[in-house]
């Protein structure tokens, strides 16, 4: 009777090590062994950890494929762009250009004046409760267009690729207004303080540790919730929790809106910290590597997500320094594996075989150790 | 048709047609508070499609269906629940990742919104209710194993406490005892009669059996329409009924 249950614990227990253990790895192992220009690598693999999260709550929970959330992760980083690059054109920076006090490539496009549209990253606290809810109100309104109407599956997925497709047309083919192909580049300062510096890049490292962190155990509550176990009652029977008088669509919205969210966060970390911001990270490709960091490291998995985000990075980093053209194989290759091999990814490896081997291994190495000390202190006393 | 009515359940002239096939012709079926009917009728004779009709899976192309002298055709899946009717499907449909608890648990009529779910508290109350229906349909001693795992006619059994457990007046099983054992069978008869105490239920069955054993009233279909109704008695010896399950 309390097989299931305890093996339930378990796992709850496991993913709070787990989170730990990444806690200690990225807040204090890497800074410590890693000098800056790695350690600003980290943090911008880190940044596609939070989308993976939000894959882990629409996907592996719910059973929602979203290949689009490079879109989402996309414009939470513009709209951190869009305020750093106001802040840098500065009439005094920019007193050069025709029409000083615009951002440079809309003077290039023959701008004349600040689109209505970017006055409010003006504002730094517009700019950030832009990042969140850019992404969410976009997702919500697709959410509500596509569930209500029971669209789902592939179809969902092809619509969102195909999304963050139209995205990247729309940012390169509208280049005075988004900056185009090049992206917003040349962001300097946030309110003064100079993002370029190596102490800059490590506080901005530790902001995205401790938000990631965050993320996580946002995540995990949502998950521990009634309305996780309502989401994988969706993956399984949608049917049956409609007809206990469920209204899902508002579930998917919410799961969708809530990772989308998370992939702005992401992207505006992203900005901050390697920035720049440019279409080449919102479109279809940057939304399959995603879904591939999520798969690699378990899609049920937070830890997993998250380890499998930075495990995929690593590798493509050391492998594309090695043999840059064949890390793309090695991808494509890995992915097959998981697919195949170990569908429920690293964390699905660790929870269904190495661990339950080792506490086997354990629990009779345990046994007799167990017995010895109680029986040792005997004779001493 | 805009007649009012004291029955629990009223479908009237009610029709479905699927690219221009009538799987429901111009049906009228009545069910009473407290009443358990059977549904019977060959294959394709729209026994499920008016289960369907009534619980809003499938949308009627003409005629009412009242419960409660409430027009429900146009209401959601969702709301019709609420209203109180309940549906069994034919294979049971349970959440197979869950533990035979957070089943039953998920099926309790409350915090349906997402609010409400988030912040969800496994209330005594919950606890209290959800052991309660587990022990009448025979699982109070599996409520932690994953559901999975269940026999088919555990699966079944769990799926009746899911619907049990909102308390619906109106409660439709398509098949209940569809793969059951005999030993399980008797069982289910046995719950039938347990539940029918406080609400009425609509059965499809085809085991003759199995109805004989429960039935109250039996609707015999076919071809979308009501070829018969009556106890059990009146309705085998019907010699409609009889051509058309013995072919002449």
């Amino acid at each position: 009777m309390s097989v299931a249950s305890a093996n339930r614990i378990d796992t709850r227990r496991l993913e709070l090590i787990g989170i730990a253990l990444i806690a200690v790895l990225i807040l204090v192992l890497l800074p410590l062994v890693l000098d800056i220009f790695r350690l600003n690598l980290v943090g911008k693999y880190l940044t596609y950890a939070f989308v993976a999260i939000g894959l882990v709550l629409c996907w592996g929970q719910t059973g929602i494929l979203s290949l689009g959330q490079g879109l989402f992760f996309g414009l939470g980083g513009y709209c951190m762009a869009a305020f750093l690059k106001l802040e840098a054109s500065s009439v005094a920076n920019t007193k050069i250009q025709s029409t000083p006090g615009i951002p440079d490539f809309m003077d290039w496009n023959q701008l004349t004046a600040l689109p209505y549209f970017w006055v409010p990253f003006k504002s730094l606290p517009l700019a950030l409760i832009a990042v969140i809810a850019v992404p969410t109100i976009l997702a919500f309104i697709l959410g509500a267009a596509l569930f209500k109407r029971r669209v789902g599956g592939v179809y969902f997925a092809i619509i969102t690729q195909a999304l963050a497709l139209v995205m990247t047309i729309l940012i390169v083919g509208q280049q005075g207004y988004t900056g185009g192909i090049n992206g917003i580049t040349d962001l300097r300062t946030l309110l003064g303080w100079d993002i370029r510096t190596d102490g800059a890049k490590y506080v901005l490292y530790f902001i995205c540790c401790i938000l990631l962190l965050g993320t996580m155990f946002v995540a995990r509550f949502v998950l521990a919730s009634k309305l996780g176990r309502i989401l994988v009652a969706t993956r399984d029977k949608e049917d049956r929790v409609r007809f206990s008088g469920y209204d899902v669509a508002n579930y998917k919205i919410f799961v969708f809106c809530l990772a989308s969210a998370m992939a702005g966060v992401g992207g505006a970390m992203f900005t901050l910290q390697v920035g720049f911001m440019s279409p080449s990270f919102v479109g279809i490709v940057p939304s399959i590597d995603m879904v591939i960091f999520c798969a690699v490291g378990g899609r049920n998995s937070i830890v997993g997500a998250v380890a499998g985000t930075l495990l995929v990075n690593w590798a493509k980093t050391m492998f594309s320094e090695a043999f840059p053209e064949l890390w793309l194989f090695a991808m494509g290759g890995l992915f097959i594996a998981v697919v195949v091999a170990f569908p429920r990814g690293i964390a699905g490896l660790m929870t269904d075989q190495i661990i339950p081997k080792f506490a086997t291994k354990f629990a009779t190495w345990k046994g007799p150790g167990r017995a010895e000390p109680s029986a040792a202190p005997a004779p001493a006393e | 048709m805009a007649s009012s009515t004291d029955f629990l359940l009223a479908l009237e002239a009610v029709s479905v047609s699927f690219d221009g096939f009538k799987a429901v012709n111009d049906l009228n079926l009545y069910i009473d508070y407290g009443e358990l009917r059977v549904i019977i009728g060959p294959n394709g004779a729209g026994k499920t499609t008016v289960l369907d009709l009534i619980c809003g899976r499938t949308r009627v192309s003409e005629g009412s269906i009242k419960f409660k002298d409430q027009e429900i055709t146009a209401c959601k899946e969702q709301e019709i629940v609420r209203r109180g009717i309940g549906r069994k499907f034919q294979t049971p449909t349970i959440y197979e990742d869950l533990t035979v608890f957070e089943n039953l648990e998920l099926s309790v009529p409350r915090g349906r919104d997402v609010a409400g779910a988030l912040f969800w508290k496994r209330t005594d109350e919950v606890i209290e209710r959800v052991r309660e229906i587990a022990a009448m349909i025979f699982l109070q001693e599996q409520l932690d194993r994953s559901a999975e795992t269940l026999s088919h006619g555990q699966k079944q059994w769990l799926e009746i406490g899911m619907l049990l457990i909102q308390d619906p007046e109106l409660l439709m099983l398509d098949e209940p005892v569809a793969g059951m054992s005999v030993s399980e069978r008797a069982k289910t008869a046995e719950l039938l009669k347990e539940i029918i105490k406080n609400r009425s239920v609509i059965v499809i069955e085809h085991d003759m059996k199995f109805v004989e054993s429960i039935a109250h009233r039996v609707t015999v279909l076919h071809q979308g329409k009501v070829l018969a109704e009556g106890d059990m008695q009146s309705v085998q010896n019907n010699p409609k009924v009889k051509e058309v399950y013995l072919g002449h």
